[in-house]
């Protein structure tokens, strides 16, 4: 028994329709709790006031937009070596969410910098290189959309994967060199000492848990209907060279 | 490898225009940005150096969506697939004869052009040395970027939402060194970083569209 496995589509199908339906009632659970506890029964910060709650989505999204580029380059990677289809299928599914998850940081992040900074947007070099990340996420998506052949592109986009994570990093520490920043360091790290308040604390960890639940049924979701959508059209190339033949 | 590069160079010559276009475009770029902006002269002074490079940035992207696919229409790229050259080899030689016809003339130009932006005098020496390191990376990444889009049809817009995001890294450094020559601080520190990356986007660049013209000519 090993993880390769489930790199047949079949058996991966199977695995992912049992699974799914805890990821979707864990991801509500872990969504509905984390955010009625943290919007309703925290209390306001001493110096942001209510607009601190934001938090609940922001950080969420913001890891989730990375670890979903980070995913993508995992599974391209395996779709480089072990050439398994489920693998590109999968990485090309969780694309679309990762730019909805960056989209969700950057929205929420300008909401609470408008009232916080005085400003919806600025030049720091955390925006930025996230801005960034979301122009990379636009190019792989629209890579994937302009090649037909559906190998050639799932190999394009897997080298694209590569090459941007490379220039994305190198683009986040060069922003860090090109301006000074208006946005907090870390405060969720588990090596310091100053975090973010337990009261706060707590209910942003299922919020966070709510969302890597949620990306993981989204991707399982999507990837499932990539492969029905792959087979769909395997059947229907089929049914159309057996109508040839039967004609010939 | 010197045939093709030769080859390339002529290919361009002769094409009529493939010399000037470029320089042609980033004259009217550096043209248009006072009208745009206004003619006051400290402003343009300010923002030169940043002018300039965005426009180098940009003269390199618009010849990049013809330097792989004349070759590809009329299959002397599968040629030169079957040839003992690696695809590595081909693609960086390429990337060579698209930086002498594009990025060479564009160095040259670069302090004449500083002269209608007010550049100040001390940022001339740094922004064509920064504009010589970097431009090589430009002409590298977007033969990946053409690499990557020779397959598609009307691919070029495509090519430009691949390659400006990864034309990041080197437009930073290179803006940040000519920004600073031209306030007089010192500009090692961007330029030993620019060329880092451009060193390591030489080196490692070819394999990456090497890698990816194969799959394309599979």
């Amino acid at each position: 028994m090993s993880l390769w496995e489930y790199a047949n589509p079949v058996r991966f199908l199977g695995l992912s329709e049992r699974v799914m339906p805890w990821l979707w009632a864990g991801a509500a659970l872990c969504l509905v709790v984390g955010l009625v506890w943290g919007f309703f029964f925290t209390p306001d910060d001493f110096r942001q006031g209510s607009t601190v709650k934001i938090i609940y989505l922001h950080v969420p999204s913001a890891l989730m937009a990375i670890n979903a580029w980070f995913m993508m380059l995992v599974a391209s990677l395996i779709w480089i070596v072990r050439r398994h289809h489920v693998s590109a299928l999968a990485a090309r599914a969780a694309a679309p969410v990762g730019i909805v998850m960056t989209l969700i940081a950057l929205v929420t992040g300008a909401i609470w910098g408008q009232p916080m900074w005085g400003t919806w947007w600025a030049w720091d070099p955390r925006l930025t290189s996230f801005l960034i990340l979301f122009l990379f996420y636009l190019g792989y998506v629209a890579l994937w959309e302009a090649v037909e052949d559906p190998d050639t592109a799932a190999d394009l986009t897997s080298i694209l994967c590569l090459v941007g994570t490379v220039f994305a990093v190198l683009s986040r520490y060069a922003v860090n060199f090109w301006n000074q920043g208006l946005h907090q360091g870390a405060s969720l790290s588990l090596d310091t000492e100053e975090n973010v308040a337990d009261v706060f604390y707590v209910p942003l960890l299922v919020c966070i848990a709510g969302f890597v639940l949620l990306f993981l049924a989204l991707v399982l979701y999507r990837t499932g209907t990539e492969i029905r959508v792959r087979r769909t059209r395997a059947l229907i190339a089929r049914e159309a060279r057996g109508g040839q033949a039967e004609r010939a | 490898m010197r045939a093709l590069f030769f080859r390339d160079l002529a290919l361009a010559l002769r094409a009529g225009g493939g010399f000037g276009l470029g320089l042609a475009f980033f004259l009217i770029v550096v043209v248009l940005v006072p009208f745009s902006v206004g003619a006051d002269v400290t402003l343009l002074a300010r923002i030169a150096p940043g002018v300039l490079w965005l426009g180098a940035l940009l003269a390199c992207l618009l010849s990049l969506d013809r330097l792989l696919a004349v070759d590809w229409e009329d299959g002397a790229l599968d040629l030169l697939a079957t040839s003992p050259l690696p695809l590595e080899g081909v693609v960086a030689v390429k990337a060579a004869a698209h930086w002498v016809t594009t990025g060479l003339p564009l160095v040259v130009a670069a302090p004449l052009f500083g002269v209608l932006l007010n550049l100040a005098p001390a940022g001339y020496g740094t922004l064509v040395l920064s504009l010589c390191l970097g431009t090589p990376a430009l002409s590298m990444i977007g033969a990946f970027g053409a690499a990557l889009t020779v397959g598609i049809k009307r691919g070029g817009l495509l090519l430009s939402l691949l390659v400006l995001p990864l034309y990041v890294p080197t437009l930073i450094f290179g803006a940040e060194a000519a920004r600073r020559a031209a306030e007089g601080l010192d500009a090692t520190t961007p330029l030993m970083l620019l060329a880092g990356v451009s060193g390591a986007v030489l080196a490692l660049m070819p394999f990456a569209a090497g890698a990816v013209l194969r799959v394309n000519l599979r």
